[in-house]
Formats: C-alpha cells, sequence, structure tokens
C-alpha cells in the first residue's frame, strides 16, 4: 500500500502554501469524493492537507441581499439556513435533493462544486479514460452511456458533472472566491467549469494548490420563487438523470427575467442560454416554453443508450418553468 | 494521535489511510458500527462526530483527532436500551441486523432534531441508510412510535 502522508492546517495562507509547494499533495475536506477516490485507485495524491479547521463556514447574506458561502460550510448547514431557503429555495432544494443527510454532513460547499464524475469507466481505475488517463480514450461513448452527458460532449469525454448545487450555482451567477500561490481571484462559476474538449482531466482554471475560499451568489429578483426539480431512477439518494434550476420573473404577460440550467445531461452543470434568449421578452405560456426547450437540446449529441434525456430534458424544462412561474414548489 | 470516543479518550497510533470505521472496529474493538459497502453508498457505518450523523468509512480517523465520536455502543444508557433501540425490537425493525446500528444512529439523530413529522420526511433522512433485508416499514414504524411517545412526554400531544 502506498504511504499517504497527511498534515491539518488552520489558516488559508498555510494551505495554500502547503499544496502549492508539493506537486503530489491535495485538499481535504468533507473526504466524501476524495476519500472515496483514493480508495478506488482513481485518486493518488502522496500528502493531504486537511482544511477543515479553516475559519470558512460562514453563510451570510451580502450587503446587496446576496448570499456569501464559506467554502466549507457543510451542505446540511446552507440546505437548512433561512438565507438560503427564503432568498435561494433552488439553491437549498438541490442540496437537500442530492446526497443522503450524512454526506450532506460531510461534504463542504468547495467540495460539492469540484465533485468528480461518476462515469463508471472513470471510476473502475482500470478501463480507458481521457479524464483519469488523458490520450487512453473515452470507455463511454461506445460503452455503457445511459447516464451521460448530451450537451458539452466532445470526443474525448461525455461525462456529467454531478453536482445538485452547482445547477442552481450556475443558474443564479454565482462566483468562486479563490486563493491561490498566485493571489486572490473571482472565477464566474460558468468559467469555473471547463469543457471537456481535448483535455477533459482539466476541470476546472484552477492552479495547484489554488484553494476555493467562498461562493457569493448575487441577488436575483426571481431567486426567491426558484425552484430545483430532480428527475432520477430512485426517488431519493441517487444523481440526476436530468434535474433543472428554474426561476422566471413574468410581467405582464412577457417573460422579463428567466434563469434556466440543468443537471445530469451536461459535462458541466449546464446554463440553459439558448433557451433563455429564446424566451426572454416572448410571452410565457406553455409552447414558448416548450419551444425553448427544445431549441436549447438542438445542439444534443446524444449515444446509443442516453438518447432519452433529450426529450426528457426538455419536458423537465417546461415543467419546471410552468411551476416556478405558478409561484414555485 | 488521542481521539474521543463515546466520552472516552483513547490514544492508538494509525496511518493517514485509515478509516474512521477500521479504526473503530479494529483498533478500539467497537464492532457495533459495520462495513457495508466501504465506499459511502449503504449507511451501515453511521456514527456521530460532533453529534452529527457521517459515514465512518469515508471519514479519515486521523481527521478525527480533537473530535467527539459517539458510536452504537455509546448511545445507551448504562443500564438499558436507548428508546429507538427498544422500539426497533418491538416493531421487528430488521431481518438480519447488519445494517441496524447505522439505521439507528440516523434514527436518533432525526429523532433528537425534529423533522420526522411525516413518514415521507422520515424516508427521506434514512435514505442513506440501505436495508437489503426491506424492513423499511418497519423501521419508519419504530421512528414513528418513538416520535409520538416524545411527544406526549413533552405535551405536546
Amino acid at each position: 500500500m502506498r504511504p499517504l502522508g497527511y498534515t491539518r492546517v488552520s489558516t488559508v495562507d498555510t494551505a495554500v502554501a502547503a499544496v502549492g509547494a508539493d506537486a503530489t499533495s491535495t485538499f481535504l475536506a468533507g473526504g466524501t469524493t476524495e476519500v472515496d477516490l483514493i480508495r478506488l485507485g482513481v485518486s493518488r495524491p502522496d500528502v493531504l492537507v486537511d482544511i477543515n479547521s479553516l475559519p470558512l463556514k460562514e453563510i451570510a447574506y451580502t450587503n446587496d441581499g446576496g448570499l456569501r458561502i464559506g467554502a466549507l460550510a457543510r451542505m446540511s448547514d446552507v440546505a437548512r439556513s433561512p438565507e438560503v431557503t427564503y432568498n435561494f429555495p433552488a439553491l437549498s432544494q438541490s442540496l437537500l435533493l442530492g446526497a443522503s443527510e450524512q454526506l450532506r454532513n460531510m461534504a463542504s460547499m468547495g467540495g460539492n462544486l469540484c465533485q468528480r464524475t461518476r462515469c463508471a469507466y472513470f471510476r473502475d481505475a482500470v478501463s480507458p479514460c481521457n479524464k483519469r488517463e488523458p490520450g487512453t480514450g473515452c470507455s463511454a461513448l461506445d460503452g455503457l452511456n445511459r447516464g451521460h452527458a448530451v450537451l458539452g460532449t466532445s470526443e474525448q469525454c461525455i461525462a456529467t458533472h454531478p453536482s445538485d448545487a452547482g445547477v442552481a450555482m450556475v443558474a443564479f451567477d454565482a462566483i468562486v472566491h479563490t486563493v491561490g500561490p498566485s493571489g486572490a481571484r473571482s472565477i464566474p462559476i460558468d468559467d469555473f467549469y471547463l469543457l471537456p474538449g481535448a483535455s477533459p482531466d482539466v476541470e476546472h482554471p484552477l492552479e495547484h494548490g489554488e484553494l476555493i475560499v467562498g461562493i457569493e451568489v448575487p441577488p436575483a429578483p426571481s431567486a426567491r420563487r426558484s425552484l430545483y426539480l430532480k428527475f432520477r431512477d430512485r426517488q431519493s439518494y441517487e444523481f440526476a438523470l436530468v434535474s433543472v434550476a428554474a426561476a422566471i420573473e413574468v410581467r405582464e404577460g412577457r417573460v422579463a427575467d428567466v434563469r434556466l440550467a440543468l443537471g445530469g445531461v451536461g459535462t458541466k452543470p449546464w446554463r440553459a442560454r439558448r433557451a433563455e434568449v429564446a424566451l426572454t421578452g416572448g410571452p410565457a405560456t406553455p409552447q414558448a416554453f416548450a419551444n425553448a426547450a427544445a431549441h436549447e437540446l438542438e445542439p444534443a449529441s446524444p449515444r446509443r443508450y442516453n438518447a432519452f434525456k433529450v426529450p426528457m430534458a426538455q419536458r423537465a424544462m417546461v415543467r419546471a418553468l410552468t411551476r416556478a412561474m405558478n409561484g414555485g414548489a | 494521535m488521542s481521539m474521543r470516543v463515546n466520552g472516552d479518550l483513547h490514544e492508538i497510533g494509525l496511518e493517514p489511510r485509515v478509516s474512521l470505521l477500521d479504526a473503530l472496529r479494529d483498533h478500539l474493538g467497537l464492532t457495533g458500527s459495520k462495513k457495508g459497502c466501504d465506499q459511502g453508498t449503504c449507511g451501515a457505518c453511521t456514527v456521530w462526530v460532533q453529534g452529527r450523523p457521517v459515514l465512518a468509512c469515508l471519514t479519515l480517523a486521523v481527521a478525527c483527532e480533537d473530535r467527539e465520536i459517539t458510536t452504537i455502543e455509546g448511545i445507551a444508557p448504562a443500564d438499558g436500551l436507548h428508546p429507538v433501540q427498544r422500539a426497533f425490537i418491538e416493531h421487528d425493525a430488521f431481518q438480519c441486523g447488519y445494517c441496524t446500528s447505522g439505521q439507528i444512529m440516523s434514527a436518533v439523530a432525526l429523532l433528537r432534531d425534529g423533522g420526522a413529522e411525516t413518514d415521507d420526511e422520515i424516508a427521506e433522512y434514512m435514505s442513506g441508510n440501505i436495508c437489503r433485508c426491506a424492513a423499511y416499514p418497519n423501521i419508519r414504524a419504530a421512528i414513528r412510535e418513538v416520535r409520538d411517545a416524545d411527544l406526549e412526554t413533552s405535551g405536546r400531544a
């Protein structure tokens, strides 16, 4: 068995310095992904730098009515905090519909955004997989790809991103705050997730040793009536086949503002911009919703077993928009 | 490292790779927490860290230094059973019993924290504890009974 080093740090600067100085080290937060992948042999760090003692657990309103969530706030705490349930219900729902209570108590928000895919070929540590071992090929392209992505895919990778909260965050234009060896920066969440393209092993623009310290969710008038719908093989404790975060504001029958993001169908939490553009300024009718949803899925590239996701995502979007328009829930 | 389990402080030497579950079972002899999947799926290893249900298989023991651990061995009074344990027996809330300690650790936390008003709420909260014998209706019945008894004793019924 390979030896594994462990160190616990108490400040952001020492955490960043520790990981930044050692290419074989990585951060340990809740561990729900990292410990799992170490045991599977998929992740092979030599040293874990435990950041759980860092003071990054706040959940608070910002001055303008948005949210600031510390990277180490636990999913369960964020899901149930009044700030989130009241002003950003889709975020609360996405967290409560993700994982189990035990995992939600463990998993950090920063870690949640950085979850690795559940693609079985990535996780088995032996199949060809460009995400795990660049250049080896993608076993999912012609393999068992029922759970895989239809949007944002490449010939190198069709793995979905598993985060539910990431979908709500993408809908709300969240900003990821980081501190790294080169200093602090803020990354719009849509840029925080990279499409697989020719390098599916690179999922984020973070440099080695760059740590997420917080997530900011800007205020949005429609967010208070937002919702998150999730469709899956089981009623609970399962990853999404299709999920939708939706918020819509209608004035005099016309769409004034709309936020739509999809989970389970994209290689990253998928902001449905094509649908948003099609809807904005137009009538808020079931037909308009259906047309916009179809427009969003036009670029889809389904494979042998996941073609069902194309109509399923469209119907899910229509349902989510209809419910959001009627006051949520 | 030192680890506090069920109120007792233990000094043990562990590789960083060792899970909290293996530390409890193999190093401290606390075998009530079970190893089912060892990958965070089944919930048989559910224990509390700082009073909150977590999966001991995905928790590194070394990360629990200075944390308070509670296992199934620590929830009952010295002279008997916890009310949830009694209710599980009464309602036949298990067959093989392998998942039971994890089920009970989740159930006690649920009843303590509230949010077990409906069967749907109970099922959702308990969804991280898989029972291959499918004793789910009986598990819910046991939880309902303790919930209702708590309501009576606190005069809120």
